[in-house]
């Protein structure tokens, strides 16, 4: 079987005048067809840019300096831009955060809809609103005749989200990638919003990256899990498994600093310093300024990800590599 | 109903703010003659509840609920339309500017956004030394300098870096010296409003550590204004639960969290995203929030409850008292339907 998205040893650098910053750091990541990723991570960690670079989203100064993104089995990282015009919004669909800024002012849901479709289908205007229609209903959206003729400032933060997700659906995508689609929302709409991507991920078959800091809305959707540090993948593995049996030590900090609930008062647990500025990435793991178990071979070696046969997935930390 | 204990206490607080805009705005046409309408956001509506000495004392509800216009309007900021509120049993709303003074030392406010709260201009010297010179006039110069070294260090800022602007700090550092400001003073209480929202996730745990140390080392009280859930779960000694500018449940943390009452609260705690769980099983609400300008009568949160009964849709609720201790309005709960 392949991959629904073979992401090989991907870099992204930035061009600045006082030379290239690396924001992606050579990753690797697998996703099945009808699988769902979460891509874990502070601000910086380059979870956006990872989610981005897959449909070549990244703006100049940025690039892709090296590595490969196979989708269904072809190389669209070397695609030309026409080409990719296809993939995007098509195949591969996106979801940003804020549906306002997602969303145009000025036109109808209708007119935005009908647009996404004939871009990339030769049919009737009145079948492309058929279509549309039936998309708003599957996003659960109350009396979606009225919706389409409506300007996005008539609608509230869930609905614009629920149509954003709608639009995303227009093409019948076999991905979706989604930054951070909840963060804008309050918990309750936040918890209706991503039950409605959970299960139309399921019913569609779709895969899924998630891209998102909230743990907690991760391990509800998917199913596998990176998590990512200064531009690298620190961690990966099913999602079980490293929630309740974090290995590296920054997701084991990013674990013990949520407050849990129980009704303990104690301390949080608190990782120290903050996410180096990718201007200054330290040497060897990125992470050693910052953990608590830092050895020698920490400050110079990076260390690169490995799986053992005992536990699944798959962890960059040299702690474990010494007890192999 | 006096408290010895209590250090504030809001006691029926009506906050309505005018929308009407100019005079042009407000000209409507019914029946052929004009008329002026006024138009008022109903953000307050008759909240009443005391904070006790030394407790941590959280507001929650989603965005529009008026949780932080009620922390603007206990500190001052905005002036009640009905209603008082009182510090140590005095009245402090009718205060006039001067009169307020003292007060204004003893409750301080951490805002939200610390990109935002720091004046870019100052640095961080200048930011700290202000209020202190303000309030204690007598210090010397050298007295206000000790005492700003002595809160940075508190806060976990290197007091070395006093002559660096805001924009040279982190967003986790900046929050410290906005929490440094506030406690230059010595307050008694401080009111913060979504203190931690714009931060990291590690961060968060840091700033949460060191708003819990402040509390114990001063004996502050807070009233720690949030929408994040687990935090309020961790840190709270009491919740209160807001929708639509109304009380709905006043509890213990233990209480709200093992058996939350009112259907919002509820709603509200099935929603949070647990570490953990998989799928969904929060409680299904319909419809959406109506807009404060346009209150439902009756119980304002009739609209969405599925426990809605003609009594309801009439009657706005009380706050009782349940058997177990908290504190809710709901007609459900004290007809005992659920």
């Amino acid at each position: 079987m392949t991959h629904l998205l073979e992401v090989q040893d991907l870099v992204v650098k930035f061009g600045l005048r006082s030379g290239d910053l690396t924001a992606l750091n050579g990753i690797n990541f697998t996703l099945d067809p009808g699988e769902r990723m979460g891509l874990v991570g502070e601000s910086g960690a380059g979870k956006s840019v990872a989610g981005f670079s897959i449909i070549n989203l990244i703006s100049k100064p940025g690039f892709i300096a090296s590595g490969r993104v196979l989708f269904e089995g072809e190389e669209i990282s070397a695609y030309p831009l026409e080409q990719m015009r296809g993939i995007r919004g098509n195949r591969i669909s996106m979801i940003f955060q804020d549906p306002m800024m997602t969303l145009n002012p000025v036109l109808t849901i209708g007119t935005q809809m009908v647009e996404t479709i004939l871009a990339h289908n030769r049919i009737s205007t009145a079948h492309a609103r058929e279509i549309a229609l039936e998309k708003l209903s599957k996003v659960y959206i109350s009396s979606p005749g009225k919706r389409l003729g409506q300007y996005p400032h008539e609608l509230s933060g869930g609905m614009r989200q629920r149509v954003v997700i709608a639009i995303s659906l227009l093409t019948n995508p076999s991905l979706i990638i989604a930054d951070e689609p909840t963060t804008a929302l309050d918990v309750t709409i936040q918890a209706e919003v991503m039950a409605l991507l959970l299960e139309l991920c399921k019913n569609e078959h779709m895969g899924l990256i998630l891209i998102t800091h909230d743990l907690g809305v991760v391990s509800q959707v998917t199913e596998k899990i990176c998590v990512m540090y200064a531009g690298r993948i620190v961690e990966q593995g099913p999602t079980e498994s490293i929630v309740t049996n974090p290995r590296h030590p920054y997701t084991r900090g990013l674990i013990q600093a949520l407050p849990q609930g129980g009704g303990g008062r104690g301390r949080l647990h608190q990782i120290p310093g903050m996410m180096p500025n990718l201007t200054s990435i330290p040497p060897g793991c990125a992470f050693h300024p910052r953990c608590e178990h830092t050895m020698d071979i920490c400050r110079s070696k990076a260390p690169q990800l490995f799986g053992d046969s005992e536990t699944p997935g798959l962890v960059a930390c040299h702690l474990y590599a010494q007890a192999r | 109903m006096t408290d010895s204990k209590s250090l504030v206490r809001i006691s029926n607080v009506v906050k309505h703010f005018d929308i009407s805009g100019g005079f042009l705005d407000r000209i409507s046409f019914s029946g052929g003659r004009p008329s002026l309408t006024t138009t008022t956001v109903k953000a307050l509506n008759d909240v009443s509840l005391d904070i006790t000495q030394g407790e941590i004392l959280s507001v929650v509800g989603e965005s529009g609920c008026g949780k932080s216009t009620l922390g603007r309007t206990v500190l001052g900021l905005y002036p009640p339309t009905s209603g008082e509120i009182a510090f140590r049993d005095t009245r402090i709303d009718n205060l006039s500017a001067r009169q307020m003074l003292p007060y204004r030392r003893k409750m301080q406010m951490v805002f939200q956004d610390p990109y935002a709260s720091l004046n870019p201009r100052m640095t961080v010297r200048q930011i700290l030394e202000e209020p202190t010179s303000f309030h204690f006039p007598d210090l010397s110069r050298s007295q206000v300098q000790d005492k700003v070294a002595e809160v940075m260090r508190q806060v976990g800022v290197d007091p070395a870096w006093a002559g660096r602007y805001p924009h040279e700090f982190s967003g986790g550092q900046r929050q410290r010296i906005s929490i440094a400001r506030a406690l230059m003073v010595d307050p008694e209480f401080i009111v913060a409003d979504e203190p931690i929202s714009a931060l990291d996730v590690s961060i968060q745990a840091q700033i949460l550590n060191l708003i819990m140390d402040c509390q114990e080392r001063f004996g502050l009280t807070y009233m720690f204004i949030t929408h994040d859930l687990s935090v309020v779960e961790h840190i709270s000694t009491r919740v209160a639960v807001m929708y639509l500018g109304t009380l709905c449940e006043l509890a213990d943390k233990k209480n709200l969290y093992g058996e939350p009452q009112h259907p919002y609260s509820r709603a509200l705690l099935s929603a949070i995203p647990r570490l953990g769980s998989k799928g969904f099983s929060h409680m299904r609400l319909k419809g959406e929030v109506p807009t404060p300008i346009n209150l439902p009568p009756g119980c304002v949160f009739h609209t969405r409850c599925p426990f809605t009964e003609e009594r309801c849709r009439r009657e706005i609720p009380a706050l009782r008292t349940l058997p177990n201790g908290s504190r809710a309005a709901c007609h459900a709960l004290e007809e005992g339907r659920i």
